[in-house]
């Protein structure tokens, strides 16, 4: 038995109805990886060859034209393994904010709980990021940078964080996106400048100290630099700064949610 | 008898806005943000709806309860109220039981998989558990019938087929209560009376069912009980074949008359225009219901502006379901050449035992022949419209059979039978 009544004033996350439709978030996750391969011709191959090429463009020109600084890992592995969790940040920001217009039929003419749109738009990508991941192994082969010993644990952690990042971001955009249809111009200009100030192609210890407060408030950030700690065996990232970067991630999540489930009863009616 | 939804003055606000742009830009925002800075009135603001206006009902569990009422009155608002689609703007309502609702075949589907694919992927977005969906499976392909097509993706299926295989996923779906919008109206005649009878045995094992359609065959056909919505509210709750009876005689949104006043306002252009419009008997009285056996009038008033080519007045007949049953066209030849000025009343007269009981709706108009094409001039969709009853003496095309003959026209037909043997 449940009880229909109007939208409550204080947004709230429903946990256990989450849980009862757990099969539909498999669903749709499901749905959304076969979709995205099955008319390519190189398929799940793609999922190789972007970051390969990307790293490759950045390593040419950043790392051989302009030098820039890789503290004391080997610049190719240095890039990779800052472009392989960068594109996946971008892919699960760009489709979760896209999520629920391009599920539109399905946010008019059926009941789930809509969390679970954007839920399963940052799932999807960490597909690519898996398959990816051989191209930064082989790097790390080649160079020679292995993980350090028990920090390699802590990495699945700063995946999470970009995860969560991304997820709280598309929460908003998401919903914004249902009312306003400018959100797809503005994604390309922010993931152009993002990997800028994360520290896709430099080593963030290097940048100059009273540059690092851009640096500090930007939960990809952290990301990066602690992924290349634990994979790499970089050097540690500044803990303060990248706690800093972590709270900002965790926190534009809650504001994401809270905006997305506040938002969520009028979904249907102005989409 | 236990209840198994129970709505509590339900009610629903829509801003017109809303409904329109169905969504803006920041641009559109700000310039409406400017407009309410600078003191002037939003276009957008105050214009609200309440498509849904303390709607309170108890529907019984196994009960199957139809919802029927004009377009706008608020039938499918309802039905996304009670699915969770959208939320009310007051009111409540508890639901006993699981809920399957059916509000589009084929939600979902994607073209890029296969049939097979999509089966699984709508079932559980119905509702389905997967396991549910496996057990049914094969049951689910052979209803549907596309068989061997099953692991071909779905955007190379024909219409007929996407949709039976859609239908029988959602025919599948077997919950407690069953909430359905005019899916019935998808697919060719056979397929819709299977669909029917699908529900048919849905609601026989005990389900309770709420079932919204314009095909008031089928809700006569299924439903226990109707509610009648106009404007948001209910406006009668009862049997079903007195509801759809009272919904069909105010639901002709056109009368059997109509009329222009003046030639400024009447439909036409420099050469003719269209005066009025009206349903006769022979005795040239308007009327509302048509006896099927008697030949109905279509009188068409029109003025001839100017010297011109000849004019003439042309109807179109349709169903309520919108079928065209026939357009027709006055070709005695009043005008050799061209057309005098003067006011001018044409009627056609539709023979009797032709048209199928139901409400008719007429288009009314005044054409030309301009090369190979029929011109307009003055016209107007569902100009009146009346209703066609058979009162079942027996001399009909429907002799002693009591049920519905299906098809737009219902002729009575010169028969002739010899033995053979």
């Amino acid at each position: 038995m449940f009880v229909i009544r109007p939208a409550p004033r204080w947004p709230h996350l429903d946990i256990r109805e989450l849980w009862h439709y757990r099969e539909v978030l498999g669903t749709i996750v499901w749905r959304d990886i076969k979709v995205r391969y099955k008319q390519t011709f190189l398929g799940v191959v793609w999922a190789i060859l972007v970051p390969a090429f990307t790293a490759t463009v950045y390593v040419v020109v950043f790392g051989k034209f302009a030098k820039f600084p890789s503290g004391n890992v080997a610049y190719p592995s240095l890039v990779v393994a800052g472009v392989i969790p960068m594109q996946y940040f971008a892919s699960a920001l760009s489709q979760s904010s896209m999520c629920l217009v391009a599920n539109l039929p399905l946010v008019t003419k059926v009941y789930f709980p809509r969390v679970l749109l954007p839920l399963a738009a940052v799932l999807v990508p960490v597909v690519d990021f898996l398959v990816g991941l051989p191209v930064l192994i082989t790097l790390m082969g080649l160079y020679g940078t292995w993980p350090k010993g028990v920090q390699l644990l802590s990495a699945p952690a700063f995946l999470a964080l970009a995860l969560v990042t991304a997820l709280g971001i598309g929460f908003f955009l998401s919903s914004v996106n249902v009312r306003y249809r400018d959100v797809p111009y503005i994604i390309p200009v922010f993931l152009q400048v993002l990997p800028l100030v994360s520290g896709v192609m430099y080593a963030v210890e290097e940048v100059p100290t009273k540059w690092q407060w851009i640096l500090a408030v930007n939960p990809m950030t952290t990301v990066i630099s602690g992924w290349r700690w634990a994979v790499l065996g970089a050097p540690e990232p500044i803990w303060p700064q990248a706690g800093l970067g972590a709270a900002v991630g965790i926190a534009l999540f809650l504001i994401g949610l809270t905006v997305f489930r506040a938002s969520e009863p009028r979904f249907a009616d102005t989409i | 008898m236990p209840v198994a939804i129970e709505a509590q003055e339900l009610s629903k606000l829509y801003r017109l806005g809303q409904m329109q742009a169905a969504y803006g830009t920041l641009r559109d925002s700000t310039s409406r943000l400017a407009a309410r800075l600078a003191g002037r009135a939003d276009p957008d603001e105050k214009q609200e709806i309440w498509a849904l206006r303390d709607v309170s009902f108890n529907v019984d569990e196994g009960e199957v309860l139809g919802i029927v009422g004009r377009n706008g009155a608020g039938k499918s608002t309802l039905l996304k109220v009670l699915t969770r689609i959208t939320t009310p703007t007051k009111g409540r309502a508890i639901i006993r039981g699981r809920v399957g609702s059916l509000l589009e075949v084929g939600t979902g589907f994607n073209p890029e998989l296969t049939g097979r694919e999509n089966i699984f992927l709508n079932g559980s977005i119905l509702g389905m558990k997967r396991r549910e969906i496996q057990g049914r499976f094969n049951e689910i392909v052979d209803f549907s019938g596309v068989g061997k097509f099953i692991d071909t993706p779905v955007k190379r299926y024909s219409s007929g087929m996407y949709v039976r295989l859609a239908f029988s996923v959602a025919a599948h779906l077997e919950p407690d209560i069953l909430l359905v919008d005019e899916v019935l109206a998808v697919g060719d005649a056979e397929f819709q009376q299977r669909s029917l009878g699908r529900m048919e045995a849905l609601s026989g094992t005990g389900r309770t069912v709420l079932f919204v359609s314009h095909n008031m065959q089928a809700i006569n056909q299924l439903c226990d009980r109707v509610i009648l919505l106009d404007g948001g509210k209910v406006v009668e709750d009862g049997d079903p074949s007195a509801v759809v009876t009272h919904y069909l005689h105010s639901a002709l949104s056109s009368g059997s008359q109509i009329s222009w006043p003046d030639d400024a306002s009447a439909p036409g252009d420099d050469l003719a225009r269209l005066l009025s419009a009206r349903v006769v008997n022979e005795d040239g009285e308007a009327l509302e219901t048509a006896d099927v056996r008697r030949p109905i009038g279509i009188e068409i008033g029109f003025r001839v502006v100017r010297e011109g080519p000849p004019v003439f007045a042309k109807i179109k007949v349709s169903d309520n379901q919108g079928a065209i049953a026939f357009n027709a066209m006055d070709v005695s030849a009043h005008w050799n050449d061209h057309s005098v000025p003067g006011r001018y009343v044409a009627t056609g007269w539709i023979p009797g035992n032709l048209l199928n009981e139901g409400r008719v709706s007429v288009e009314a108009g005044v054409w030309t022949l301009h090369g190979a094409k029929l011109l307009p001039h003055g016209h107007r969709y569902d100009a009146v419209s009346f209703y066609v009853y058979d009162p079942g003496d027996g001399d009909s095309a429907r002799g002693r059979f009591v049920g519905q003959l299906r098809g737009v026209v219902r002729p009575l037909l010169d028969w002739s039978v010899e033995r053979v043997d």
